[in-house]
Order: structure tokens, then C-alpha cells, then sequence
């Protein structure tokens, strides 16, 4: 069975049809990276996994998304239960005002997890995921804002981990982070895939190539093609993604 | 000649700015100086230690501790009533409503502001001290309750709409950490939203403080003109701005004792407010989360 699963799904804002019959299956524990154009849609179909686009107004779904072979759409599904079991990584690092510690126990906080003794280990046992343990272990309660952009991303990332998602979605993770600081995301991601499933918007292409398993190629709100990460930088089926990677658009 | 012009335009802007330093630093010069001339007379430690305060009796006490009482009194039960219902607006129009009612809502509660405070006073007086006289007895007909609670009314705008501000320039990307995260509104707002934004939610609240202890046709009106040390609500008080009114309109001869406690009783106010404004933006420059 597929970890995400997407059938037939449009979505418009207001008037404009900005995902057009999507259907795409992804398999547990690999990773999926979306590739295409600024404004193709991808970032759009990844927040339909965890419902992020009902913060937006005006927006309009119709067709099925399943997680787990359960519709979120349309099964009567508590919506901030449901966003728990997904994390998400954002384009731009946003750890809360809070201190490190914090931000990394936000979700056990709120899930109202009160015992010292598993904060504490949570919070040890995400950072040390997330790769950043050996940076911050003397000073936890310092100010997440007072780490440097990278160190801040994988905060972020240590802080969807510490609620033990099964998903985590990543849009655009490392594009506003340095080339060291991309590397260490890039095999963060690699050494997760064991244990989650893992979906990333990117711009770059090589990171696409390096990282994922499959990749998936959108071009105005379609879909073009879905395939195995080599044969789509090697192969590709269709004329439009063989453009797209070789650089003659986008 | 386009030399000229610009030299002139530039000369009168600068005369327009200096304009108004000028009034302020007039207006400090003539409070301190009227007030170093009443310190002449009355001693500084009575002035602000006595607790009884009677200038305009035979015999006559220096204490400014009544009037300070009285504001602080009025004051704070303002702030008890502006507090929690503007920050709740706020919550709730940032959090909650709909964008399209937010921007219909938010200049309707200005409006609050806007009404002349000599109308917020009547109204204590002839509405909401009666109102409160059928649940509470023994209340006096003038009283740092009624004033108190309609000023906290009055200031509910000053809360809720720059507060709202606060929590509307807090980046969007923090709301969508919190959604992602699976908060509910609720976790949101006060986990996330409010303490991100909490340098500018403590600037609106003192603020509002500073507007409330300036305040003074609503307390003028409502509250009495009896100078007492007392922090009950149910009877009468006088705040240092109604003490003020009282003698400006009444037939105090100029340059005696009496007139100068005007001034002694207005530096005290203007040091309450000028601490507060600044207080406020030594939090706005200190606490001010930068998001870059």
C-alpha cells in the first residue's frame, strides 16, 4: 500500500485552476522530490498532505488525498490531530521565540506532555536525528534565534522529528541556506529515510538527483511525469522534462 | 533660484520642527520653574509622603499621596477592563475572523476613541453609576468604579488595535510552523502568536496606561473631587488631572500657593507619563524580535 497517495486531485484559488487532476502513489521510507518552475504547483500539492491550505482563503479541493489509505479530505478527521502525524520543514528556518529546548518539545507540549525525564530525552534523541546535538548540548536554553540559518533549519527539522510523524514534508528546505549547511540537510534526509517517508519541493535538480528516490516533474499545475530519480535525469519520458532538466526552460 | 526656493522650503520645515520642540521644552520649563518656586514653600518631603492633601482648606496639607492614589485607583481598574477585552479582540480578530470582517471591525472599535470623553463622563455618571447602584448599594454616587471602568472602555482601542498590529506583523511563517506542528487556533495564538508579539503588546498596554492616567474630563465628571487616601472603588476620589481642572476653574488668585500646587500637582503627572512613554519605547527597541 502507498504511504501518500494523490487521485484526481484539483485545487483552485478562487478562479485559477492551479492543480489540474493529480494522481501520484508514494512508497514508505523513500524519499520523492518535486521539481518544476516557480509557480507549477508543486509547493501547493505538498501542503495538501497536511491540509496547510485551508489556512488560505478561498481555496478549493476536490479528489482524494490518502495517508495511510485514509482520506483527509473527506473522512471526518480532526485537522490539527491529523497535521501531528506529518511533520513539515518549511522553505524559510522558523524556530518560535522560544529557546532551543522549547522549540524541540513544542509538540509534546502541546500535546500536553508534562515528564522532565522524556522532554529531556526527546529532545536529546531529535537533535542528535536532526544532526545538531554536538552544536547546542551545552547551552539548550539559549534562543533558537540566535542560532545561524542552518542551525536553525535543523532545528526545525529536529522539531517535526520529536513528535515521531511517520511523513515528513520539505518545502524547499535548504534554498535559503549555504552550501555546507545544504550539504549537512542533504544527508540529514538520506539518513531519515529508514525511518520516515519523506517528501521534498526543490529548486535544484542536482539535489533532486542526489538525494531522492523518485522524482516527480510539475509544469503549470500538471503533473508531467513520475518516475525513478536516474531514469528522469538520465531517461525521461516526455520532451517537456527533458527540456526542464537540461536546462532549456524554467 | 530653485536654490532659494529649496533654501526657504527647507528653513520653514526646520522652523516647523523646531516649533514644536520649542512648546515642549516651554511648557517643562514653566511646570519646573513654577514648581521649584512651590518647593520654596512646602517641603518636598511632605509633598510626597503626606497623605492628606488640602490646599484650598484653612489649614492646609501638602500630600500628594490622595491624588496619586486616586489616579492609580481609576487607572488601574481601567486597565483591568481594557486588558483582557482588548487583548481577546485583538486574539480574535488576528486569529479567528474573517479578514474581510477584521478590516470592517477594527475602525468600528476605534470609533471608542474617538467619542469626546466629556460624553464617556456623563455617561458614568448618569448610566453606569446608577447601573451599578442597584447591584452595589452602599456606592457612592461619585466613584473611582463607574470612572474606572468606563476609561477602561475608552482605552480598549488603544489594546486591541495595536495589538493587532503586533500580531499581524509577526511572519507568517511562525503561524505556519505552529499549524504544521498540529496547534489548534487556541495553541496558536497564545503559544506562538502572542509572545512573538509580546514587545508590542506590552507598548500598547502602557500606552493605554499613560492615556488613562491623563485622563480627565471622564474622571472630572464621574469620579468626585474628594482627595482621599484609599484604594476602595465605591466612593470618591480625586485624580492628580481632576485636582487641576478643579482649581483651574475655580477662583484661585494667580501667583499664590495654591495656584502653584496646579503646577507641582501637573509636573508630578508629566513625570508619571513621560516615565511611561519611555519605558515603553526603551521595550520596543530592546525586545523587538528580529526575523531575518
Amino acid at each position: 500500500m502507498y504511504k501518500l497517495e494523490a487521485r484526481n486531485v484539483n485545487l483552485y484559488y478562487g478562479e485559477k485552476h492551479a492543480l489540474k487532476n493529480i494522481g501520484i502513489g508514494i512508497e514508505p521510507n523513500t524519499v520523492t522530490a518535486f521539481i518544476g518552475p516557480s509557480g507549477c504547483g508543486k509547493s501547493t500539492f505538498l501542503r495538501c498532505f497536511n491540509r496547510m491550505n485551508d489556512l488560505i482563503d478561498n481555496v478549493k479541493i476536490t479528489g482524494d488525498i490518502l495517508i495511510d489509505g485514509r482520506n483527509v479530505y473527506k473522512s471526518k478527521i480532526d485537522v490539527d490531530e491529523h497535521r501531528k502525524k506529518i511533520g513539515m520543514v518549511f522553505q524559510k528556518p522558523n524556530p518560535f521565540p522560544k529557546s532551543i529546548y522549547e522549540n524541540v518539545i513544542y509538540g509534546l507540549r502541546i500535546n500536553g506532555v508534562k515528564d522532565k525525564a522524556i522532554l529531556d530525552e526527546r529532545v536529546e534523541r531529535s537533535l542528535k536525528q536532526a544532526a545538531l546535538w554536538d552544536e547546542v548540548k551545552d547551552d539548550l536554553k539559549k534562543s533558537a534565534l540566535s542560532l545561524s540559518g542552518g542551525q536553525q533549519q535543523r532545528l526545525c527539522i529536529a522539531r517535526a522529528m520529536a513528535v515521531e510523524p511517520s511523513v515528513i514534508l520539505m518545502d524547499e528546505p535548504a534554498s535559503a541556506l549555504d552550501p555546507i549547511s545544504t550539504s549537512k540537510i542533504e544527508e540529514l534526509i538520506y539518513e531519515l529515510k529508514s525511518k520516515y517517508t519523506i517528501v521534498i519541493v526543490t529548486h535544484n535538480m542536482q539535489q533532486a538527483a542526489r538525494i531522492s528516490d523518485k522524482t516527480a516533474f510539475f509544469y503549470l499545475g500538471e503533473l508531467i511525469e513520475y518516475t525513478e530519480t536516474p531514469k528522469m535525469f538520465t531517461n525521461p519520458d516526455k520532451e517537456q522534462t527533458q527540456n526542464y532538466i537540461t536546462g532549456r526552460f524554467g | 533660484m530653485v536654490k532659494v526656493k529649496e533654501k526657504a522650503i527647507e528653513g520653514f520645515l526646520i522652523f516647523c520642527s523646531l516649533l514644536t520642540v520649542l512648546t515642549t521644552l516651554g511648557i517643562i520649563l514653566v511646570l519646573a520653574s513654577e514648581t521649584i518656586t512651590f518647593f520654596k514653600e512646602v517641603s518636598i518631603i511632605e509633598f510626597f509622603t503626606g497623605t492628606e492633601w488640602t490646599p484650598l482648606f484653612a489649614n492646609k496639607k501638602f500630600g500628594i499621596l490622595p491624588l496619586v492614589c486616586g489616579t492609580l485607583l481609576t487607572t488601574l481598574i481601567a486597565i483591568s477592563v481594557a486588558l483582557p477585552l482588548g487583548l481577546t479582540i485583538a486574539i480574535y480578530l488576528n486569529e479567528y475572523a474573517h479578514q474581510k470582517f477584521t478590516a470592517i471591525v477594527k475602525p468600528l472599535l476605534e470609533i471608542l476613541a474617538a467619542v469626546p470623553t466629556v460624553v464617556y463622563g456623563f455617561f458614568a455618571l448618569t448610566f453606569v453609576t446608577p447601573l451599578l447602584q442597584s447591584f452595589i448599594p452602599n456606592l457612592s454616587g461619585f466613584n473611582a468604579l463607574s470612572a474606572g471602568l468606563v476609561m477602561g472602555v475608552m482605552i480598549i482601542p488603544y489594546i486591541s488595535s495595536l495589538s493587532e498590529d503586533a500580531l499581524r506583523a509577526v511572519p507568517k511563517s511562525l503561524r505556519e510552523a505552529a499549524y504544521g506542528m498540529g496547534s489548534t487556533k487556541l495553541q496558536t495564538a497564545f503559544r506562538v502568536m502572542v509572545p512573538a508579539a509580546s514587545s508590542g503588546i506590552v507598548v500598547s498596554v502602557i500606552l493605554a496606561i499613560s492615556r488613562a492616567i491623563g485622563e480627565t474630563m471622564i474622571v472630572a465628571v464621574a469620579a468626585g473631587q474628594e482627595p482621599k487616601f484609599t484604594f476602595n472603588p465605591l466612593t470618591s476620589v480625586e485624580t492628580i488631572t481632576t485636582y487641576i481642572v478643579q482649581v483651574s476653574m475655580g477662583d484661585v488668585p494667580q501667583n499664590s500657593l495654591e495656584y502653584r500646587t496646579i503646577f507641582s500637582a501637573g509636573m508630578a503627572l508629566f513625570i508619571f507619563t513621560f516615565l511611561l512613554n519611555n519605558i515603553s519605547f526603551w521595550i520596543k527597541k530592546k525586545f523587538q524580535q528580529r526575523y531575518e
